[in-house]
């Protein structure tokens, strides 16, 4: 069966990864929408803490025999800690100044951080088994579907959404969205925003090693993988525009999945699409497309 | 007489003695990346605009100067005019896209249309992908002066330098510089004075662009090559380190700090990979507790201190 003269299986098979692809932009992009929210900075680090993310599953595999699925937890605890770190050392002393040093200073970790892996581990990367429970697959009849692949999907989607249900409909959630708004306000009320602005740091920074984990056996685990990454989830959120926690992850999903079809119908342009969108997006809507100017 | 008069000064006489002190290709290096650097700076320091990809003007203006002299045959000032040029329409189209949305938008989107520039030029043919171009000849000036002589690059080198700056520095002073500190420190008012401010950023960036370019393709006659370094978003952050570092906004800073940054580099190339660990390091001091840079804190120095220059 063909689809415009491309089989199905090689489609559904390009349109699998473009989702998965799609699945670590929305969680990534969601990060940096949440700390950009409440803190105003543009986490550069976040492609480094998700790379930091997938070597911490690799290397409590490899050297402190923690499984998968100790990692799916234990992992995105660890690095989120070391966000709140980052957070009140570091980041906390910038909320005064122009936005734009905020993001030199995550510049500047990210390349601590990378750094720091490449030398320990080189830049040829590692590979991390999939777990036994999700080796294998389904077959749907026109396409074998990896479990593994399938998981990361499923658990992609329950993350965002739970975290949009958190913010958009929770009390602690009113809280967030009301600090995005007027910060002292809501100090005047009685709440530690200083508090509530380092677990939010930890929190978005916990996504990305979240995402670095279930990235772990999809990819090579390598000191790179974060940076390659962080410059197209940019575009995806320069796209998508940060208003909106449903529409980081909306547009994460469908970029993906259009970078997918793109692998498919003209291979050469599928590393730039996503850039080409974004610059199409600018002229017709700058704000973006759940933007709103700030 | 004032600072600045001194500084031009001290900056000459250093031109002219310092390839005979230092190894000529090391200051060649110095001088190309003092001028990206200064060519940066009037956009962040000046404009208040942070872009985050001016590595694809000096990398695309490399590949254009080198396939100029190297596929084409032409001569090097040829080669220097299509970098130049090609950087500036490069900029153009990078400008009139970003300056649709301000602050960390404008960086963000500057890092992905650089980064789409960077796919480019691994794709494209002519660029020779991973290998990039290598070998392309330094030809004769003006079909008379011998470049591969290595004093005549240098005081071609030079001369480039100081022209490229010296354009930054009247672009400063005029009119136009002054509409572009206003557009830095208050945009609504300058909007309501009636400038038409996305023109003026237009123009900054293109100018930018231009001498960014002219340094990467000054890059590329001096070293003979032409690579994916140049393009990497890497080389997009140490422009940003050597001007942060030297002291945005002011003019000559950028040259301090890409003279410490290229100096460091290249004696501390046996650190290896321990270089990016020190870059990010550098980064987080000077955003943390040094955010004037060495000439902003010399000249607080100097003020403190009551002597007039």
């Amino acid at each position: 069966m063909d689809i415009f003269g491309i089989p199905i299986q090689a489609l559904m098979g390009q349109l699998l990864i473009g989702l998965i692809n799609g699945s670590f932009y929305a969680i990534l992009s969601l990060g940096l929408a949440i700390i950009f929210g409440l803190l105003n900075i543009i986490n550069f680090a976040h492609g480094a803490l998700y790379m930091t993310g997938a070597f911490c599953a690799w290397i409590g595999l490899t050297w402190l025999g923690l499984n998968y699925w100790v990692a799916l937890i234990a992992v995105p605890v660890v690095v989120g800690a070391l966000g709140m770190l980052i957070e009140r050392t570091m980041l906390k002393h910038l909320y005064q100044l122009d936005h734009l040093y905020g993001l030199l200073l995550t510049f500047g970790l990210a390349l601590i951080i990378e750094g720091l892996f490449r030398y320990r581990f080189g830049i040829s990367g590692e590979s991390y088994p999939v777990p036994e429970l999700l080796s294998g697959g389904f077959n749907l009849g026109f396409m074998f579907l990896p479990k593994y692949r399938a998981w990361v999907v499923a658990v992609s989607l329950v993350v965002c959404f739970g975290s949009w249900f958190i913010i958009e409909r929770t009390k602690l959630g009113s809280y967030l969205r009301a600090g995005t708004e007027n910060p002292q306000l809501l100090q005047a009320f009685g709440i530690n925003v200083p508090l509530m602005i380092t677990l939010t740091y930890g929190f978005g920074v916990a996504l990305a090693a979240l995402a670095g984990v279930l990235a772990a056996p999809v990819f090579q685990v390598n000191p790179v993988m974060g940076s390659n990454l962080i410059i197209v989830v940019f575009a995806v959120v320069v796209i998508g525009g940060m208003g909106s926690i449903m529409g980081s992850i909306v547009t994460g999903l469908g970029l993906g999945l259009i970078e997918g079809l793109t692998r498919v119908f003209y291979p050469e342009a599928s590393a730039v699409v996503i850039f080409v969108i974004m610059g199409i997006v600018l002229l017709l809507r700058p704000a973006g497309l759940f933007g709103r100017e700030r | 007489m004032n600072g600045k008069h001194i500084g031009w000064i001290v900056l000459l006489l250093l031109g002219l003695v310092a390839p005979f002190l230092v190894y000529p290709v090391l200051v060649m290096k110095i001088l190309c990346f003092a001028l990206f650097a200064c060519a940066f700076n009037l956009l962040l320091g000046y404009t208040g605009l942070l872009s985050f990809g001016h590595a694809a003007f000096l990398g695309s203006a490399g590949y254009l100067c080198g396939y100029t002299m190297q596929g084409l045959g032409l001569s090097p000032e040829l080669g220097l005019l299509a970098g130049t040029v090609g950087a500036a329409a490069l900029g153009f189209i990078f400008g009139s896209l970003a300056i649709r949305r301000a602050g960390i938008y404008f960086a963000m989107i500057t890092l992905a249309l650089a980064q789409l520039v960077y796919f480019l030029a691994l794709q494209f043919p002519f660029t020779g992908g991973e290998d990039g171009m290598q070998g392309i000849p330094r030809g004769h000036l003006f079909g008379l002066i011998d470049l591969s002589d290595t004093m005549n690059m240098y005081f071609f080198v030079l001369a480039v330098f100081l022209f490229g700056f010296w354009v930054i520095d009247r672009a400063i002073d005029s009119p136009f510089g002054q509409v572009l500190k206003a557009i830095r420190e208050n945009e609504p008012r300058a909007i309501s004075l009636g400038y038409d401010v996305d023109r003026y950023k237009l123009l900054a960036f293109v100018l930018s662009a231009a001498l960014a370019g002219l340094a990467g393709a000054t890059k590329t006659l001096v070293f003979q090559l032409a690579s994916l370094t140049d393009v990497h978003w890497h080389m997009s952050g140490e422009v940003v380190l050597m001007t942060l570092l030297g002291g945005v906004g002011t003019v000559f800073g950028p040259i301090v700090g890409a003279t410490i940054v290229v100096s460091l580099q290249n004696y501390g190339a046996e650190l290896g990979q321990w270089v990016t660990v020190l870059t990010g390091v550098i980064f987080v001091v000077c955003v943390l507790a040094f955010r004037r840079g060495v000439v902003g804190e010399v000249a607080l120095l100097i003020k403190r201190s009551g002597i007039r220059p």
